[in-house]
């Protein structure tokens, strides 16, 4: 860290102000009005660590990398009023490995984001088709909204050959790929007609019961028992607000559905709050706005759960990133820390509070082998190795690890016309490992790499809380 | 309390893998974790033991001249046995590395143009080193501007060595963009890219074997910047060797160093298959002990949750002062997460001496420790019974003036985990 961001205490004088007069502070700075990114910029020393990461640099000639993107922009930004961002920052496919790789702390991708949503707000045109494709693909939760309405024809319309040949045309969206599914049945719908919440309670409660935590006779009635037992020692804190995200929810419900089942199999009661989009593919593509509109709706909904002591829980890592990292790096309102700092992802959260090793030691599955993809957003909050760690020792299954290369698809960006080829460039070296792997199924956290493994392999995917479900709840 | 192990090691650098790979190695069940990716990716990719002592040098047999380090000093500490049992260690994980015949230092050539006494090196390196003698030509690249050749060759000339240097630039195949990084030219002859050359289409390897053919002129040997491949590292220096019919090597560079990310991969591949759990990604920020002068648990910070990782045993092998193991502000020196005492001058104006090469006391900087390598307080008493130091953020040593920091990353790493393991 650059010594630019502390006060020195030591060498500070009150000057004449004695213990009994009121200290009146008085303002040196202007008031900040932007992010003050210097000591990020100061911090680096140019070890170009970043760019030897940077999976975009690897295939794309013409990207000059993250830390001309990041640190080396912004100081160019300082000298020269008129500088424009570069509009290269619109390559930067947002997977963040230069935050991870950065041996300085350099806050990398809060400067690609930054100067990303300057790009979009002040440089990029907001007539050209470019800004709404971004904005229609950053947008996805209203597509899905509006598609799970009619799910079916949604389906076919979406895939329908001469539809996707004039997005392709007049969009700019590839029409290499094909599109996700809709469920028939969103997750929230199933949540619903399970009960929600009064359902997940009572499950939890006879869970725990059944775990021993707590006798039959003073079952814990869920809420209320808490003013009398000390918490911990019933589970009766055991509680997560469940972020589901876009993709659960409208697209594989099974992963949800799987979590809740998993989480109440230990005694947690689930609650699944009102939630927006997590913002991912909003900061991917510049458009904070969207992000932050979409934010107001999360942080107060999870901050208000944080306060009644529950956790929140994502099943996608990019979900999980943004909640605890981007929030907090690029809004500043109230909550916005709590619940970074009470934010997990799914499987995470389990290895943190239980014994989950001990589990599933001595359990057998029926599963087919699986090639496993370690998202780059979760090779970002240290989880790239847990679920391959974690299933090593259990019977019945084969997980390898396919390599520490990123998957390519980045959200959005894959789904660009313009982007596809270096997409699928930086996804052969994954292809290739995962062909080379015994398992002909794949398993990854985050929805849109197993969008991209499917897409290049052919391969179902899978979710690690899927196979948590077939150890431990349907055995 | 449900991440656990036998032996948490927190560091992923040299002496951190060393200590996980020991510890593995006794039977412990070990977890490593690492703050960010691992430092080795900023090394040469060089195992140092010892090249001088008190600016002598550089030494012939870094075994015989330990005994005239100064007491305190890590080697004095552990003894050479523990040294050599380390690099053993360090042979049988460590697939590709050459040096481990004779107990003499070879001397590398650095990419400044210096010789570097050096007691393993990488087989790329091999056919470079002073003693395999032969005229030597260096051949740089126009846009790979941390290494010029003819500067290199006329340094090393001028250190006397017992052959012809000379050194030519050269443009690199292809049309990679002037600040491409070195991984981008590895890239290039890793798949072997078409590039046109001479008005022909021809493969990176051959076409740049054709241009480096053209200044051989009676050299015996040609050295690159290292940069020849990563994943098919091997394959691209035998066509180079078999295009231009002497042999070749690499001339380890500076960060990013391929070199470096080769042994990274070599080590974590052995930690992989030793059973050893690894994580990265989040820094450890404080600890919890049990009243008993015992370590509990550390805990990791996961932008701002803070997550408690058990362990019976721990090694700590954060790094030094540039590792960010040892912090010091004008207050004074400390060692960030147990508190570690680390012996220093009250007066920071002690700390340095004026000339940049002088002997500095910041140079030994580190926590203070006894032959069982647990950190010690002021008064010399050990601070918890089940931590042990390991690397860098030992003091009582200069890596850089000594060039013994590999050496010492491998002795204490070696040891710490040995120990850690053994109380299990």
């Amino acid at each position: 860290m650059s010594d630019a961001d502390r006060t020195d205490e030591t060498t500070f004088d009150a000057g004449e102000s004695g213990p009994d007069e009121a200290f009146e502070p008085v303002q040196v700075f202007p008031e900040a009005e932007e992010m003050d990114l210097r000591p990020g910029a100061d911090s680096c020393y140019k070890c170009s660590t970043c760019d030897t990461n940077c999976p975009v640099a690897e295939v794309d000639d013409e990207f000059p990398g993250p830390k001309f993107q990041g640190p080396e922009q912004w100081r160019l930004k300082q000298t020269d009023e008129d500088y424009d961002v570069d509009d290269s920052v619109m390559k930067c496919s947002n997977c963040m490995r230069c935050d991870s790789s950065c041996p300085s702390d350099v806050p990398l991708s809060q400067m690609h984001n930054t100067a990303r949503g300057e790009y979009v707000r002040e440089q990029q045109s907001k007539t050209s088709v470019e800004y709404w494709r971004n904005r229609l693909l950053a947008n996805y939760r209203t597509s899905a909204w509006l598609a799970s309405y009619v799910p079916r024809l949604a389906n076919a319309a979406m895939n329908f050959g001469p539809a996707r040949w004039v997005m392709e045309k007049a969009m700019g969206v590839t029409s290499e790929r094909e599109f996700p599914s809709f469920a028939t049945e969103t997750f929230r719908e199933w949540w619903a007609s399970r009960g929600g919440a009064e359902a997940s309670r009572e499950r939890a409660r006879r869970a725990r019961i059944e775990r021993g935590l707590v006798a039959a006779a003073d079952g814990g009635d869920g809420g209320d028992s808490r003013d009398g037992a000390a918490d911990g020692d019933d589970g009766t804190d055991r509680k997560i607000a469940y972020f589901h995200g876009c993709y659960a929810n409208y697209n594989t419900p099974e992963v949800g559905k799987a979590l809740v089942r998993v989480f109440e199999q230990f005694g947690y009661e689930v609650v699944v709050p009102e939630q927006g989009c997590s913002g991912t593919p909003m900061f991917a593509n510049g458009m904070l706005d969207d992000a932050r509109r979409h934010a107001e709706t999360n942080v107060p909904s999870l901050s208000a759960l944080v306060e009644e002591g529950y956790d929140a829980v994502c099943s996608c890592t990019s979900c999980s990133m943004a909640l605890r990292q981007e929030y907090p790096e690029l809004f500043d309102y109230d909550g916005v820390d709590d619940v970074a700092s009470n934010t997990y992802e799914a499987v995470e959260y389990l290895r943190i509070n239980e014994d989950l090793s001990g589990a599933l030691s001595g359990v057998e599955v029926e599963y087919p082998d699986l090639s496993y993809h370690a998202p780059c957003h979760a090779r970002n909050q240290g989880l790239h190795r847990q679920a391959v760690e974690l299933f090593r020792d259990l019977e019945g299954v084969t997980v390898t690890d396919v390599g520490d290369s990123c998957s390519g698809i980045s959200g959005t960006y894959g789904w660009k016309a313009d982007r596809y080829d270096v997409s699928m460039a930086i996804g052969e070296e994954m292809f290739e490992h995962m062909e080379a792997a015994e398992g002909t199924t794949g398993l990854t956290e985050c929805p849109t790499c197993a969008m991209q493994m499917e897409h290049g392999t052919g391969y179902e995917i899978r979710h690690p809380l899927q196979v948590l479900e077939a150890a431990l709840v349907d055995a | 309390m449900a991440i656990e192990s036998d032996v948490l090691v927190i560091g992923g650098g040299l002496a951190g893998t060393m200590a996980a790979l020991s510890a593995a190695r006794e039977g412990a069940n070990v977890r490593l974790t690492s703050y960010k990716q691992s430092t080795l990716r900023m090394a040469t990719g060089l195992v140092d033991v010892l090249g001088y002592v008190d600016g002598e040098g550089p030494v012939a047999d870094p075994f015989e001249a330990m005994d005239r380090l100064h007491e305190g000093h890590p080697y004095s500490i552990l003894g050479e046995a523990t040294l050599r049992d380390g690099l053993s260690l360090f042979d049988d994980s460590v697939p590709g590395y050459r040096g481990g015949h004779t107990d003499a230092n070879a001397l590398v050539p650095t990419h400044g143009g210096t010789v570097k006494p050096t007691a393993r090196y990488p087989a790329s390196v091999a056919p470079g080193v002073a003693s395999a003698g032969g005229d030597l030509l260096l051949v740089g690249f126009q846009t790979v501007t941390d290494f010029d050749a003819p500067l290199a060759a006329r340094h090393l000339e001028a250190a006397g060595v017992p052959f012809d240097v000379d050194g030519v630039t050269i443009p690199f195949p292809g049309d990679l963009r002037d600040d491409a990084k070195v991984t981008r030219y590895a890239q290039s002859l890793d798949e072997d890219e078409e590039v046109t050359g001479g008005g022909r289409q021809l493969g990176t390897r051959k076409d740049l074997a054709e241009r480096v053919k053209a200044k051989l002129d009676g050299h015996e040997r040609v050295g690159f910047p290292a940069l020849l491949g990563e994943e098919n590292h091997d394959d691209v220096r035998a066509d180079l060797v078999r295009y231009l019919d002497v042999p070749v090597f690499e001339v380890p560079m500076g960060p990013p160093s391929l070199p470096g990310m080769r042994l990274e991969d070599r080590l974590f591949a052995a930690l992989d298959d030793s059973g050893a759990s690894i994580d990265s990604g989040n820094p450890v920020v404080d600890y919890e002990a049990d009243g008993d002068g015992r370590v509990d648990s550390v805990i990791l910070d996961r932008n701002g949750n803070r997550v408690p990782y058990h362990a019976d045993q721990f090694v700590l092998a954060t790094g030094g002062l540039v590792g960010k193991g040892i912090a010091s502000d004008r207050a004074g020196v400390r060692e960030p997460i147990f508190d570690c005492h680390v012996p220093h001058p009250a007066d920071r104006y002690d700390w340095f001496e004026d000339g940049v090469f002088d002997d500095h006391e910041f140079a030994r900087f580190g926590v203070d420790v006894g032959e069982d390598l647990r950190p010690r307080d002021g008064e010399g008493t050990v601070a918890f019974d089940n931590l042990r130091a390991a690397g860098s953020v030992v003091g009582g040593y200069d890596l850089a003036a000594e060039k013994s920091g590999a050496g010492v990353s491998i002795a204490t790493g070696y040891e710490a985990g040995r120990r850690a393991a053994e109380e299990v």
